[in-house]
């Protein structure tokens, strides 16, 4: 059952990938993003990631997809006649992805078994620093699903954390400053 | 060993969803759906994160949450220049703005 919701979810993830490239109407690609992106926030929740599937439909799909709309709606663009590259940069772009797919399906063969192996013989510094998948399952059955997240975040990676809320303050000055008529 | 039923499926999306990206930002002229195609590169990222996090615990799930605030901060700033650039050029078609290109 977890199997068929997971390959149709893929399916739709795939062909709004597909549709937001060879839309010509920018609002149209955002549309097609946002199937995407749903489709993506149901297949975290299917790998035992409920927060990270909800935060991607509030953060991509209710922020980031809103300001791309708002751009779009700002600039008043609608269709542009001739949208995709010359012939010769679609030739360069199908070989550059079509190597990249080859590579990158190569991850396909990649088993929990061989991962297990590999965890296993790394440094014991590693393995301290990303604890086992068992362990988290424990920790989301006590502590929440939530609470078993926020526990590493302000503890191990508090540092990175409070960084952040400085990359989203300059991101914010910036995007003020560059939005500005007159600088 | 925990369980990990999607491992290569969720890995191999991520993988195709990933190519797609790359094919947008190479065919599309419109710097809007260009910057469409970064944020589809930077989901396939995440779901690779969170495929692989169901082994290695919630370092994975952390890991996408800064994914998604640099995410957040790159599409303000990258569409306040494309606002920027708009003004001066009238245009957001890539292969008109030339300005650096030698």
């Amino acid at each position: 059952m977890a199997g068929i919701v997971f390959y149709f979810f893929a399916v739709a993830a795939v062909l709004g990938a597909v549709m937001c490239v060879l839309q010509r109407s920018p609002v149209a690609s955002a549309m097609w993003l946002m199937s995407t992106m749903f489709s993506l926030a149901a297949i975290f929740v299917l790998l035992n990631a409920q927060l990270i599937g909800i935060l991607q439909v509030l953060v991509y799909v209710g922020a980031i997809l809103v300001i791309f709309l708002f751009v779009v709606m700002l600039l008043n663009l609608g269709t542009a006649a001739k949208d995709l590259r010359g012939p010769s940069s679609i030739a360069a772009a199908v070989a550059i992805s079509g190597l990249l797919v080859i590579e990158l399906i190569a991850l396909w063969r990649y088993t929990p078994a061989r991962l297990a192996a590999e965890i296993a013989q790394a440094p014991e510094a590693a393995r301290a620093m990303f604890p086992g998948g068992a362990l988290a399952e424990q920790a989301a059955a006590t502590q929440g699903v939530v609470g078993a997240v926020a526990g590493p975040m302000f503890q191990q990676y508090l540092i990175p954390f409070e960084i952040t809320s400085i990359l989203l303050l300059a991101a914010l000055v910036g995007a003020v400053v560059l939005a500005k008529r007159r600088i | 060993m925990p369980e990990a039923p999607f491992l290569g499926p969720s890995l191999a999306l991520s993988a195709i969803l990933f190519t797609i990206g790359v094919a947008g930002v190479l065919l599309r002229r419109n710097a809007i759906v260009l910057f469409m195609c970064i944020e589809l590169m930077l989901n396939a990222v995440n779901l690779a994160f969170i495929a692989f996090g169901q082994l290695h615990g919630v370092s994975g799930q952390i890991m996408v949450f800064f994914v998604m605030t640099v995410a957040a901060a790159e599409a303000a700033v990258g569409l306040a220049i494309i606002l920027a650039i708009f003004r001066h050029r009238q245009t957001v078609d890539l292969q008109n703005i030339n300005l650096l290109r030698g």
